[in-house]
């Protein structure tokens, strides 16, 4: 614990602290470019520079230099103003200075600290220096002459999303940063780059030309496209979402968001139900709440009601529907759409127990029928940070790139009977071992890997490794609110009236009765049902989402639903009107009280404790994982199947379609 | 970059190149290479292996040779190596050459040193043969390239035509190379000032002199007065 | 007190005789090396260090002391390497060539020695891409020297495992720096690394490493058959022994020769170079060290001592020993112009200072060249190169930078000279019509 001095100010900082960090635990800024702290350090925009005694006279990286004991920093004299000053001008000798027409303007490091530390002239006559633009695909535009060669960029792609796709071509003033052959970069992290970009070289391609950061306001909230639970920040002016940006939050997603999670937000307004359809003669037809309520209301159910939940929706959506049913005496709940029917008698056997976070701690990591990649973009991340301190990754399913390296044992669930010595010697030898199972295993194999607990030795003094990834955002909190049925959704097709909230991937044949569908898209739920109920998307209204390691969280609404669309809670509180069983609650506020009732977990914020009671299983298993769920990673629901930069990034990067933009 | 490389169409690259593997004599030397680095560190072998496929691309095209991108490619499967690190290499490094040179490459230093010596009139000459900066003759027979330091200052100034070195040179001496490589003939290389050997002193060496004719052992001359250390060490 | 034949070290460096192992053998080379290195490896380093050996490769920092950095314990996982820095590629610089090609047993015995002293495993000579013929010398000597045991396992019947590998670059100033050289000696860019770690710490593949000079290493067999006395009797204290001097410009003769450290540079001219082109009189400036260093005027080098002491004396250094002579008829403004293009060129783009500065500081030396710029743009310039220089991550910001002080500092006149003649303040009117 090294003590220093920073202007006079003594420190002490962990041993390892840069002096960057000392100067900033001293409260002092210090500026920077190529400096990030989920980064390796380059040392390259020499814009941290500070002057250190001991040592030579010269200013030094503050952000490369270890912190010693009795230090002295100094972050204001004269050769740290001049060493900025000088760095500053350098740095925009050769930057094109098109401020006006740049995305980045007004959120603009290179902006905000030209003003802070430049000099407010420049004495460079010269012609300025023009680099082409890069192809990078579908999410990234480039400006390349703006770029200052930080290498940021090049060092997430290597180190955090695990493609090496971008570098540095040519050298001294040559020198181009490139995605390889300015081809699309095949990640599905490549927006982060965006925002990890200081200056306008690399801006987000779908949101070019369309706002100023200071035009929009702001609503933080929880994404939905997987059941990570990103934190994430809606920007939106007027009725409309523009973009989408992480929210740190170090336990979950740290600063990072996927792709799909970024851009899915051109989908908001695209295909959206804003008005209420009953179908009449076999087509759905535009129609009045009080029509379609009344249509609802005059089918003969006899109590035979049903509720399927889809991948998307709030805990609150989930509780106004059971609320409804329970009134009109059903709890046949289910949201698993696409037929699962695991044991849910202990959620800590379906939880991702070793939390996000942790998953960056395992020592050995054994994934069965997951494409963590696809599933879970920012678990894979901490996954890669574990195999970075040391992990050795077994996995079984067929064999697919994960940015790292694995070793595939087969296709077949019966390994899990019949593990490969190598494997067992690796766990045995782990302080904290690792199982993750995926959706492609849970059906034949969730016995089994429960089994692992116990021959792997999965649980320790404050480590639980046992994990199953969910993909839905609503599944955990499906799951605390009773959705699910011991056959899973089969239990579900005699029910003579069913609402489906915002389910889009079941599989409608079966369902004989009556079908309503409640949501926000014009998808293949709306296609079949009956009765078609305008509801919110997620960043239409305030709700909470319990993320796949069950944390609780919630999220603010950002923008109003289209048209006649209402937030889904409200629909059922009307709907129990027409249907006679008035439903106890009048706000969102007085729904939520009564949900927290029933299940407690869920009025806290954070980590829910699912006690580890593990349902006795039948642990053989057997048959070949034929493949993962996700078929295509842009496009696993009703918003992104809308958007239009995610069915671009499905034919490009998933179906290698080439696009003629590239040429331009 | 008004002067950066053309780099040629990558389709018609492909077509042509591929299929790139290592002929069975550098296959061996591939591996000669890699077996100088420790296991695991593979990626060290990136400069040499670059370096033997150009050459290998240079004896298939009769020329210096170069690297196109399936080139480049290979060598990075070769190595383990993802691509974007081993091009990134490829256009870092001047000696390889990221379009098709010609049969020779003529590489005139105009580093100070040489351009105090008269390396003006090296490129005088060269343009007189029809050699432009940049830029291959209309016969591919010569492609001209003004490099940095060559660290021939002493004989200097001096052209590096593919392998080997031509220094001492002035206008008639760059001349009558060009003349006779085009010729198909290989002219003596090293310094093309008559009577000097290397880069002693013209006129003949000031030092060292009784090693001109043989090869003089010192060690006889070495006094050894008050040296006890070195009598010790030649028991 | 001119150096004699028989204390010069390099005895073949013009090649009248054979590289060859037996040709080198019967000069002396490998004579009973399995002596030197039975004094042990503590022992060799204190006789380095008492013969007063500082680096060649432009720095000076003392030998046997950088050697005395490295791990005395090496961990078998994490062994101790020594590279050896055969890049030379400093404008003027041409002696590691004539070492490489003529005497290259030299250079791999003072690897075994300094190997062993250090307590390496093996060593990796980093030759530059562009001495091709130098290289197939080099590894055909390393060769031989496997054949006859001399290194390898046992090398030299020692008992000691000492591998020697030869590795080409490929056309970068840079990979002279040694971090960037251990970069590219893993195969990646010539980009400087961070400091510290510093390489005796964490450098080639992690491990503990010394970088030393072609000369360095090659001279160090030598030193220690005859002795630290010995080599230390030469040149003036702090900067002892002989040294391969490069003589390139407008001396009569130019040469590459073995002097003792401190010969005068008017002894050193006059002996071997065949005095100054057109007369002492016609002496312009001279750059001492190799490009990196700022010029020194004709007064002021005449009877400067060429060491380290003498030339930071008259503010420049002795570098690599590379003298560039540069006589009256020389467009000086031209000449150190070309060797900021030099840098510019050779930049490796990673730090801002460097990757803008020196393509900045190139293209206002073009416009003071034709006198096209105000005189205000030579206190522009100056500042500009005050801060490149001291900000980069390696030093080749501060060697962009010196030549241009250097120039500013004795040849202002001439700057300013051009600038009136070309019309000084006419000048914006001019391009403005461009």
């Amino acid at each position: 614990m090294p003590k220093l001095k920073v202007d006079g100010i003594e420190v002490e900082v962990p041993q390892g602290a840069t002096v960057l960090q000392a100067c900033e635990a001293a409260g002092k800024e210090i500026p920077r470019f190529c400096y990030h702290e989920r980064l390796s350090i380059a040392g390259n925009c020499r814009m941290c520079l500070v002057e250190v005694k001991p040592g030579p006279p010269k200013p030094q990286a503050s952000c490369a230099l270890p912190a010693a004991e009795n230090q002295e920093v100094f972050t204001t004299t004269p050769m740290v103003k001049h060493a900025r000053e000088g760095i500053m001008e350098f740095l925009l000798i050769n930057h094109p200075l098109d401020c006006p027409i740049c995305d980045q303007g007004g959120e603009c490091d290179l902006q905000d600290q030209s003003v802070a530390y430049g000099r407010g002239q420049s004495r460079f006559q010269e012609n300025k220096r023009a680099v082409t633009e890069k192809y990078m695909g579908p999410i990234v535009k480039t400006i390349m002459t703006r770029c200052i060669q930080c290498t940021r960029c090049i060092r997430f792609a290597e180190e955090v999303a695990g493609v090496e796709e971008i570098g540095a071509i040519y050298r001294g003033e040559n020198m181009q940063i490139t995605s390889y052959l300015e081809e699309a970069v095949t990640s599905e992290l490549s927006g982060n780059v965006v925002d990890l970009c200081p200056v306008g070289a690399l801006t987000s391609k779908p949101y070019a030309y369309e706002a100023r950061p200071w035009e929009l306001r702001r609503t933080l909230t929880i994404d939905v496209m997987d059941a990570v639970g990103t934190n994430i920040r809606l920007d939106s002016r007027g009725r409309q979402v523009l973009r989408c940006v992480p929210r740190i939050n170090e336990d979950v997603n740290e600063e990072w968001a996927s792709d799909k999670t970024r851009h899915a937000v051109d989908g908001l307004v695209r295909r959206r139900l804003d008005r209420p359809f009953v179908r009449r003669d076999g087509k759905l037809t535009p129609a009045t709440w009080d029509e379609a309520f009344a249509a609802i209301a005059a089918v003969n159910h006899g109590g035979s009601i049903a509720a399927v939940a889809g991948d998307l929706v709030d805990c609150e959506t989930m509780y106004a529907a059971k609320a409804l049913l329970r009134s009109l005496g059903s709890n046949r709940l289910e949201g698993r759409q696409t037929g699962m029917a695991y044991d849910t008698g202990s959620l800590a056997a379906v939880n991702f127990n070793s939390t996000i976070a942790g998953a960056e701690e395992a020592d050995a990591i054994l994934l069965i029928g997951t494409n963590l990649r696809w599933e879970a973009p920012l678990v894979n991340t901490r996954i890669r940070k574990a195999i970075k301190k040391g992990a050795k990754v077994f996995a079984i399913g067929p064999e697919t790139d994960l940015t790292y390296k694995v070793e595939w044992l087969g296709q077949d669930l019966s390994i899990l009977g019949n593990l490969p010595e190598a494997l067992v010697k690796t766990f045995v030898g782990a302080s904290k071992p690792m199982v993750i199972v995926g959706g492609a295993a849970l059906k034949g194999g969730h016995g089994a890997a429960l089994k692992l607990v116990d021959t792997l030795g999965l649980i320790k003094d404050g480590w639980n490794g046992f994990n199953v990834l969910h993909m839905a955002a609503s599944r955990m909190g499906g799951l605390m609110l009773g959705y699910a049925q011991k056959g899973g959704v089969a239990d579900l097709h005699d029910a003579k009236l069913t609402f489906f909230l915002g389910a889009d991937e079941v599989d409608f044949t079966p369902f004989g009765g009556f079908k309503v569908y409640v949501g926000h898209h014009g998808d293949r739920g709306a296609a079949a049902a009956d009765v078609v109920l305008p509801g919110a998307t997620y960043a239409e209204k305030s709700g909470t989402w319990v993320n796949l390691e069950g944390r609780v969280q919630r999220g603010e609404r950002a923008v109003f639903a289209p048209g006649d669309a209402r937030e889904d809670w409200s629909i059922f509180r009307a709907l129990s009107d027409v249907m006679g069983q008035r439903l106890p609650f009048d706000s969102l506020a007085g729904l939520r009280e009564e949900m927290f009732g029933e299940v407690p977990a869920l009025r806290h914020e954070g980590l829910v404790t699912f006690d580890w009671q593990v349902p006795a299983l039948d642990a053989t298993a057997s048959g070949a994982i034929e493949g993962y769920p996700i078929k295509d990673f842009y496009l696993t629901n009703a918003i992104c199947r809308a958007s239009p930069t995610m069915q671009r990034c499905s034919a490009e990067l998933v179906h290698g379609e080439t696009f003629a933009e590239a040429a331009e | 970059m008004a002067d950066a490389v053309h780099i040629p169409d990558e389709a018609e690259v492909r077509a042509r190149w591929g299929a790139f593997a290592w002929t069975e004599e550098n296959a061996r030397k591939a591996q000669e290479v890699l077996a100088r680095y420790p296991a695991g560190r593979e990626q060290s072998g990136s400069i040499p292996l670059l370096d033997l496929a150009q050459r290998q691309v240079g004896a298939e095209t009769q020329t210096q040779g170069w690297l196109p991108v399936p080139v480049i490619e290979y060598v990075a499967r070769y190595i383990g190596v993802p691509y974007m690190r081993v091009y990134e290499v490829a256009t870092f490094y001047t000696m390889f050459n990221l379009a098709p040179v010609g049969r020779y490459h003529v590489q005139v230093c105009g580093t100070t040193p040489c351009m105090l010596a008269g390396s003006d009139d090296v490129f005088a000459a060269c343009k007189n043969k029809g050699l432009i900066k940049g830029k291959t003759t209309p016969d591919g027979l010569f492609t001209l390239t003004e490099v940095e330091c060559m660290g021939n200052c002493s004989s200097a100034p001096m052209v590096q035509v593919n392998d080997d070195n031509y220094e001492d040179l002035n206008y008639d001496r760059t001349t009558a190379i060009l003349e006779a490589l085009a010729r198909g003939e290989t002219p003596k290389p090293g310094t093309q000032q008559p009577g000097r050997h290397t880069v002693e002193p013209v006129g003949g060496p000031t030092s060292l002199t009784a090693m001109v004719t043989e090869n003089h052992d010192y060690r006889g001359e070495w006094n050894v007065a008050g040296q006890g250390e070195q009598r010790e060490v030649e028991v | 007190m001119s150096l004699q034949d028989k204390d010069r070290i390099f005895t073949n460096l013009y090649g009248y005789q054979s590289w060859r192992l037996d040709a080198a053998r019967a000069r002396g080379d490998w004579d009973n090396t399995k002596a030197l290195l039975e004094l042990g490896n503590d022992k060799i380093i204190d006789v380095v260090k008492a013969s007063g050996l500082r680096g060649r490769g432009g720095a000076g920092f003392p030998t046997g002391t950088k050697w005395s950095f490295m791990p005395k314990e090496p961990r078998p996982d994490r062994p101790n390497f020594l590279v050896i820095n055969a890049d030379e590629s400093e404008p003027g610089s041409c002696k590691d060539r004539e070492i490489i090609r003529h005497d290259p047993h030299k250079l791999i015995e003072g690897a075994l020695v300094a190997g062993f002293a250090m307590r390496a495993r093996a060593a990796y000579i980093y030759i530059r891409g562009e001495y091709i013929r130098e290289a197939e010398t080099l590894f055909a000597a390393v060769a031989e020297a496997y054949a006859a045991g001399l290194v390898g396992k046992n090398a030299c019947g020692s008992g000691y495992d000492f591998d020697v590998f030869v590795h080409r670059g490929a056309g970068a100033y840079i990979c002279g720096e040694e971090t960037a050289m251990l970069e590219s000696l893993e195969g990646k860019k010539g980009q400087p690394r961070l400091k510290p770690p510093f390489p005796a710490g964490a450098g080639l593949y992690g491990c503990p490493t010394t970088v030393n000079n072609v000369e360095s290493i090659a001279v160090a067999p030598t030193i220690l058959r005859r002795g630290a006395e010995w080599f230390a009797s030469f040149g003036a204290e702090n900067n002892r022994g002989t040294k391969l001097f490069q003589i390139s410009g407008h001396v009569n003769t130019p040469c590459v020769v073995e002097e003792a450290m401190s010969i005068s540079f008017r002894e050193l001219i006059e002996r071997h170079c065949g005095g100054i082109r057109g007369g002492w009189d016609n002496l312009l400036a001279v750059i001492p060290g190799g490009s990196s260093v700022p010029l020194v005027p004709a007064a002021q080098i005449m009877d400067c001592a060429m060491d380290f002491d003498g030339l930071k004396a008259v503010g420049s250094g002795l570098g690599t020993a590379a003298i560039i002579v540069m006589d009256k008829s020389t467009d000086v403004v031209r000449a150190i112009s070309r060797l900021s293009y030099f840098y510019k060129h050779e930049s490796c783009g990673q730090c801002t200072p460097c990757r803008e500065g020196t393509g900045w500081m190139w293209r206002v030396m073009e416009r003071l060249r034709t006198g096209d710029a105000e005189v205000s743009d030579i206190d522009m310039l100056q500042q500009v190169t005050k801060q490149v220089e001291g900000h980069s991550i390696c030093a080749l910001g501060d060697a962009a930078a010196w030549p241009i002080q250097g120039l500013i500092r004795h040849f202002r006149p001439e700057l300013e000279r051009r600038i009136h003649e070309r019309g000084g303040s006419l000048a914006p009117m001019q391009e403005a019509a461009e």
